[in-house]
């Protein structure tokens, strides 16, 4: 009631004025961080939780949130490249994949209803494939690893069951959106 | 100019960040000789960065974990430690044996490898770490320990457990290191088959296995052989565990070589400790010295009384053998109450030494010399008559010059084997 009321006081010129998030400068920081510092935590006791990609999750969050293409980009960028960080491999291989999908997120998120339940699941689903595609290709073309190979059903497998575990995590992240 | 880039602000801000990452990722391919070196200065600054962001709350997190399990099973669930302390007690034991059993071959390896002049490194020094946290990704495998350079840690020393090797520090930091361990796909190791000596490199691959991948077809390599680490690459000290075979194929991306599939000795999915080799020596170290010695000192107590043992049971042999050929020599009595028809099988060995003597057939015409004619001395009496009974001949005497009494035909007389000792 409130919201309708906030909503025709004011004047909106597109879908991403009218469902623009914002989040405090303390989520902006410690959910990223708060995801990459689990998911180097969480495979040494359960090694199989190594398929999961938190940060991955949270960077389709915020962007589709924030409905802005160069947050989107730059939210991605700062994620994967912390994440690269932390691993042996170049820095920059994450950081340009989960830039573009933060790009594209973005820009979905203005076109659709990212609210819906059945939206978020092809969402993730679609991202978490096109994140590994991107892996493959910097790998691939630009690092000339010629020997790198992607298990494509492996891949379907990370991305469902990423899918399943994003849903709640975006259920979470929502009460910490401001209105703007 | 300007509403060109208003218009496109956001393909052009993905666009630099994107050719930005593409410049550094041209720049740190560049700098490392080969997959799994340490990475240039700056880029170990930003993962220093990282790192150091990342690793206190690693360090609190794995603090935390660690004293509540093992504040249970150190001081609450101490019901099997008894029991523990039994079979580890017994497993000393048997270990003792063991080494008392292979010291003499080590002893003896020392002073060939002596001989040739042969340059063995041993494992001198060693820190022991903490797994504290992983890289998060299945595409890059290494683990984060809590000791740094300031523990003395450098790039490449080899990181081990108990069980077998599991990697090498690949970047150390002031108060943590990276470790890559040895199924990541950028890893490798020297190593042998311990049964065949043919000697391979082992790799990791993407799915996390490890493999050796540059031998060709051998009917000897069989699964199940195991795997040691050959010293060649300088890195890992030679002899240590890596794993055993568990599978081999043909490998259909690099013909005509063979695939083998290992299984690591480590379990490299469930690391708390390693221990971390920070120094080697080309001679055997003073505890293992001392070791050696107590399996030598073992060694030469078990031969003596093997020894011992060997020559009672030799003097026991001897002895019986001397008893039995007296007793083959001596005459036996037979016993009266055995039937005739036993006389001619053999006794039991043992039971009548020497054999039974024949019983003798019955007197056609008995006399005074035959056997049963002669009265027994009770019934005789000094100026007696001589009565016309047939006298019984005196049973001859064994042929030893020891008091035998006469046995009558009803009461035999079993001989005794004389045993010397």
């Amino acid at each position: 009631m409130d919201r309708t009321l906030f909503m025709a006081t004011r004047s909106y010129t597109s879908r991403r004025e009218l469902e623009q998030h914002t989040f405090s400068p303390a989520v902006t920081v410690l959910v990223p961080l708060a995801a990459i510092l689990l998911q180097a935590l969480l495979p040494r006791p359960f090694p199989r939780l190594g398929i999961l990609d938190l940060p991955l999750i949270v960077t389709v969050f915020f962007a589709v949130s924030r409905r802005n293409p160069v947050a989107g980009t730059l939210t991605g960028a700062f994620i994967g490249l912390l994440q690269d960080a932390l691993t042996n491999t170049p820095i920059g291989v994450n950081g340009m994949a989960k830039s573009v999908v933060g790009y594209i997120a973005a820009s979905i998120g203005i076109q659709v209803d990212v609210e819906n339940i059945t939206t978020r699941v092809f969402m993730n689903f679609g991202f978490f494939l096109i994140h590994s595609f991107l892996i493959f290709l910097i790998n691939r073309r630009l690092l000339g690893h010629a020997d790198f190979h992607i298990l494509w059903l492996h891949e379907l497998l990370r991305a469902a069951i990423n899918t399943v575990v994003a849903i709640p995590v975006f259920l979470l992240l929502d009460r910490a959106k401001r209105q703007e | 100019m300007e509403s060109f880039v208003t218009r496109f602000k956001n393909v052009l801000v993905l666009v630099a960040i994107l050719l930005a990452q593409t410049i550094g990722l041209a720049v740190q391919v560049r700098r490392p000789a080969e997959p799994g070196a340490p990475d240039g200065s700056s880029v170990t600054l930003i993962r220093y960065w990282a790192v150091s962001t990342v690793t206190p709350f690693e360090r609190f997190f794995h603090g935390l974990g660690y004293n509540l399990r093992h504040g249970w099973s150190n001081y609450v669930d101490l019901r099997h430690t008894r029991q523990q302390n039994r079979d580890l007690q017994e497993e000393v034991a048997r270990l003792r044996l063991e080494q008392a059993a292979l010291s003499e071959d080590a002893i003896q390896g020392h002073r060939l490898q002596g001989l040739l002049d042969f340059q063995q490194h041993y494992v001198a020094t060693t820190v022991a770490a903490q797994v504290i946290g992983t890289s998060g990704s299945d595409l890059s495998r290494v683990i984060y320990i809590d000791k740094g350079a300031k523990d003395g840690l450098k790039t490449d020393q080899a990181v081990i457990t108990p069980d077998g090797i599991i990697g090498k520090l690949r970047d150390v930091f002031p108060r943590t290191a990276q470790v890559l361990l040895i199924n990541d796909q950028t890893s490798g190791a020297g190593v042998v088959l311990a049964t065949t000596r043919l000697r391979a490199i082992l790799r990791g691959s993407i799915t996390g296995q490890v493999v050796i991948n540059n031998l060709t077809p051998d009917s000897r390599i069989k699964a199940g052989e195991q795997v040691l680490t050959s010293g060649g690459d300088q890195i890992y000290p030679r002899g240590l565990p890596v794993g055993t075979i568990e599978s081999i194929k043909q490998d259909p991306e690099h013909q005509p070589y063979t695939l083998i599939e290992l299984k690591p000795a480590a379990n490299l999915s469930q690391l708390e400790e390693v221990l971390v080799i920070t120094g080697t020596q080309s001679t055997l170290p003073l505890a293992a010295q001392h070791d050696l010695a107590v399996g030598a000192a073992t060694k030469e107590a078990q031969d003596a009384a093997v020894k011992q043992l060997a020559e009672q049971q030799a003097a026991e042999a001897a002895a019986k053998s001397a008893a039995q050929i007296v007793a083959d020599r001596l005459p036996s009595l037979h016993d009266g109450d055995q039937p005739a028809g036993d006389a001619s099988t053999p006794a039991a060995p043992g039971a009548t030494p020497g054999g039974v003597v024949p019983k003798p057939l019955p007197t056609v015409h008995p006399d005074r010399y035959s056997s049963g004619s002669t009265p027994s001395a009770a019934d005789l009496k000094p100026g007696a008559p001589e009565r016309n009974t047939p006298a019984a001949a005196p049973t001859p005497l064994p042929s030893i010059g020891r008091p035998q009494t006469q046995p009558d035909s009803t009461s035999p007389v079993k001989p005794q084997p004389q045993e010397l000792l």
